[in-house]
């Protein structure tokens, strides 16, 4: 075993692709024992600094020090022999391997010649695990386990190869806010023994977790400091440049037709489980109900059965009067429903097609954009750069490949087209997922603008707060089932946990 | 980066590409002790010498550029069509069971009407792994060889016995191939055997590239075909997208037969396919899967082709020989696309370049 690394620091690196500079002279420090939260909005250049430090990038210029010697990494295993460990925002495991299987891969120890030690590996997984108390069954395969379960199985991975210094990129995105809480705690008690650089959006966790914070901006360093000695509000001015105040909707419903109403519908998952058992909701026009749980309870599914891409054993989906189940995409788009999809990179968009090709996803039939199936190449790039300037997609052209954009931007390319299309219902799945503080904001005026404008929307989403700062009606859903539907007034965070749970609130009454 | 940077960056790896295949096939004519430049010269320059050299690269390159097409335009659904071979001997039966039957049929009902049934036995051998791919999930790359095998076999069993031409059983010779087709069904020659199918393949060329990427069809294929989930998303109805791509893709392999019997062999022959349905696949790649990159590629693979005909005699090195060189230059030029498309090594090259001249320039 190496020595303790007492000190990590990097000086004046700077990384440039092709056309953008990623990482602009950035000198940063971490002690042992510490948590340094690197906070920046989408782009800003934190994962390419990370990137670099674990030796999947060389920076063109500057050093990284530990404990005061310069160290090079040539690839990700110099930075692993180093005790540098990182878990990245996309899980690198094998789904159809076992949790141990997955650490063996990187277990070198247990590479035996014409053999591979399982059985070593199987014990380091049991003692790492119980070390640092992460509850993790090493015979479980990956497809088994939730996201949270994973991103356990990541730190295990990480710690069994010998991480010494942890670098985990924006670890909280896909975790729900009782996994969150947990990893949090789990993260305060481990720093006794590790160093950590904790990369987020999110300040509620950077103040409640990280010793010092470093901001960075269009790959800059634009500050370094205490996180005692500043407030979430500071800290979101100086990552964003200005101040930002998400938006909350405060009218009280105005009133208005049922649009959406799902009736008793059985639906299978991918697994062939029954997602959806016996659901029911309904959904008026002008309101937003948000459907608050756990990813994985079926809010896919429910989604996807409503726009036609998934088969509905029973039960109906009546919308405006018409029933949607098991009809084509098509039909259902046709009729009024606009759709922000959960995964919107190859989803809501095709990402080899150009911006512009991308905005007429749904309607390149229409008059509008076509006669005679002859596409109307002026009125295209009219809307795309329409669309571009009303929803401040940033991008040089619309002729650039959608996939090109980040994730902020591309949110932006499918609300552009899915509002835009005056649909007369909408459902956003994860909306928000992963994007900074920026883009969060412009995405909640836009649904509530929406809403305003007398449209009925189902916000699906993980995000207490944005589900607490947006929604009219709440509805819990657990395991396929609605467990509650509270009002705006009823609903405060420890509820709305509770049920989320799958726990009964107590309150006796139901909604 | 400079333009100039940028340009000689861009020739300066075809060049170093040119150099790589000279000097692998240098390599495997030198162990056979052929004369290294002479055959470079047969392969490349003779048939570029002579008009009768040229009229037969052309003669090969209608096929390679029909078929290609149709590959290209189901490459880009989704769906790789490596059964052209297959469509093309099917789209021959249908095309030579027309002329023989009504052989007094004016010209212009009969041409037309048998190429039509050409493209449409083509379009059946594309359709059936287009729906199976489409309704069932089966891999393209396993029904459209199978389909091969079969269609390569029925077409042999039609050539002997259907089809065979009465004056063989009568001679009892039975050399497997078709009566000569009646004169009303020929492709006419402009020069040597170089026909009027070259404007077919052309006209076709500019229609693929109107119908891929200026109508709304050519656009949800190209969805479908880029991003099957965002595709489906949005309404498209992609199973009948891809069956779609893969009949038309079977339909020109289907034209491209039944062309090549109206105009250069006017009766079916075994052979004829010529590996074009495989050549083609790679024509399709090289040509990027665009029309107009298509049709200089045909020509350039139709030049190898023909080329390979000739160094038997030129230069005493078999054709399969060429085969091999062929082989090579098809694995460089991919590659050679790929690092010309790497902007980010490019980039590297040029600040390496800058740091070496020590010039700091924008």
């Amino acid at each position: 075993m190496e020595e303790k690394i007492k000190q990590l620091r990097i000086e004046h690196i700077t990384k440039r692709f092709p056309g953008i500079l990623a990482t602009d002279d950035v000198s940063l420090t971490v002690d042992e024992g510490e948590i340094l939260a690197l906070v920046g909005e989408n782009g800003a250049g934190k994962t390419t600094l990370m990137n670099i430090l674990m030796g999947i990038y060389q920076q063109d210029e500057g050093r990284i020090y530990i404990n005061g010697k310069e160290v090079r990494f040539r690839g990700p295993e110099d930075a692993f022999k180093a005790g540098l460990g990182m878990v990245h925002q996309q899980y690198m495991l094998v789904p159809d391997m076992t949790v141990t299987e997955n650490v063996a891969l990187g277990y070198q120890a247990a590479w035996k010649p014409f053999h591979l030690d399982l059985d070593m590996v199987r014990k380091k997984v049991i003692e790492v695990s119980e070390h640092y108390s992460l509850a993790v069954n090493p015979d479980a395969y990956i497809w088994q386990l939730t996201v949270g379960e994973q991103q356990r199985v990541e730190l295990v991975k990480t710690l069994c190869l010998g991480a010494k210094f942890l670098i985990l990129d924006e670890p909280t995105s896909a975790l729900t806010p009782q996994e969150t809480d947990e990893l949090v705690s789990l993260l305060k008690r481990m720093k006794s023994e590790l160093s950590i650089i904790f990369i987020s959006h999110k300040l509620n966790e950077v103040k409640a977790l990280c010793d010092k914070v470093a901001i960075l901006r269009h790959g800059a360093l634009v500050f370094s400091g205490n996180t005692a000695d500043y407030s979430s509000n500071d800290i979101a001015a100086l990552m964003t440049g200005h101040e930002i105040v998400l938006p909350e909707n405060k009218e009280v419903w105005a009133g208005g037709e049922l649009a959406l109403s799902v009736k008793n519908i059985n639906v299978r998952s991918d697994r062939g489980f029954l997602a959806l058992e016996d659901f029911s909701l309904d959904i008026f026009q002008g309101e937003i109900v948000g459907l608050a749980g756990v990813s994985g309870n079926g809010q896919r599914e429910l989604a996807e059965a409503v726009n036609g891409l998934r088969e509905v054993e029973s039960g109906t989906i009546e919308f405006f009067g018409t029933d949607l189940a098991n009809k084509k995409p098509y039909y259902v788009i046709e009729h009024g429903m606009g759709y922000i999809p959960e995964e919107r990179n190859i989803e809501g968009i095709v990402p080899s097609f150009a911006i512009r090709e991308n905005f007429i996803l749904k309607d390149s039939d229409k008059d509008r954009f076509s006669r005679h199936r002859f596409l109307k190449k002026k009125e295209i790039s009219r809307n795309a750069d329409t669309l571009r300037q009303s929803f401040d997609i940033r991008t040089p052209d619309t002729v650039t490949a959608a996939g090109s954009l980040s994730g902020g931007n591309i949110q932006k390319v499918i609300l552009a087209r899915e509002i835009t299309r005056a649909p007369k219902f909408l459902i956003a799945v994860y909306p928000t997922r992963g994007l900074d503080m920026g883009a969060i904001e412009f995405i909640h005026q836009e649904l509530l603008k929406k809403r305003r404008e007398g449209i009925g929307i189902l916000l699906i989403s993980e995000e207490l707060d944005e589900i607490m700062n947006l929604c009219d009606r709440i509805a819990v859903i657990y395991k396929g089932k609605i467990q509650k539907v509270l009002s705006h007034k009823e609903a405060n965070r420890r509820r709305l946990g509770i049920l989320m749970a799958g726990l009964d609130d107590g309150s006796g009454e139901e909604a | 980066m400079n333009r100039n940077f940028k340009i000689a960056y861009k020739v300066s790896v075809i060049v170093l590409a040119v150099l790589a295949t000279l000097l692998l096939s240098s390599l495997i004519l030198m162990i056979l002790g052929a004369d290294i430049l002479k055959t470079f010269y047969t392969i490349v320059i003779t048939p570029l010498t002579r008009v009768g050299h040229i009229t037969e690269v052309f003669v090969r390159a209608v096929p390679l550029c029909i078929i290609a097409l149709g590959v290209a335009v189901a490459y880009r659904s989704g769906i790789i069509n490596i059964g052209a071979e297959g469509q093309m001997a099917m789209g021959i039966l249908g095309f030579t069971t027309v002329a023989v039957t009504m052989p007094d049929t004016p010209r212009f009902i009969l041409l037309p009407f048998a190429l039509l049934c050409g493209m449409l036995c083509g379009a059946l051998w594309g359709f059936i792994p287009g729906i199976l791919k489409a309704k069932l999930d089966v891999s393209e790359l396993l029904s459209t060889v199978m389909l091969n095998y079969i269609a390569a076999q029925f077409y042999s069993f039609c050539l002997r016995v259907p089809l065979l031409d009465p004056a063989e059983r009568l001679s009892g010779a039975g050399t497997p191939q078709s009566a000569r087709l009646t004169a009303n069904i020929e492709i006419g020659r402009i020069s040597g055997r170089l026909h009027y199918g070259i404007f077919i393949a052309l006209v076709l060329a500019v229609l693929v590239y109107l119908f891929m990427w200026k109508t709304s069809y050519g656009y949800k294929m190209r969805a479908s075909g880029a991003q099957s989930r965002a595709a489906r998303y949005g309404g498209i109805n992609v199973p009948f997208y891809v069956t779609l791509a893969m009949v038309i893709s079977g339909a020109f392999a289907g034209l491209a037969g039944g062309v090549e019997i109206a105009a250069v062999h006017r009766r079916a022959i075994e052979g004829v396919t010529n590996n074009y349905g495989f050549s083609a696949v790679v024509v399709a790649l090289f040509g990027m899967l665009h029309p107009f990159g298509i049709v200089p590629a045909s020509f350039f693979f139709a030049l190898l082709i023909y080329g390979s005909t000739l160094t038997p005699r030129a230069v005493g090195v078999p054709a399969n020989i060429v085969d091999v060189m062929q082989g090579l230059i098809i694995i460089v030029i991919v590659t050679t696309q790929m690092i010309l498309q790497n902007s980010y090594l490019e980039d590297r090259v040029w600040r390496w370049f800058k740091t070496r001249t020590g010039k700091e320039e924008v």
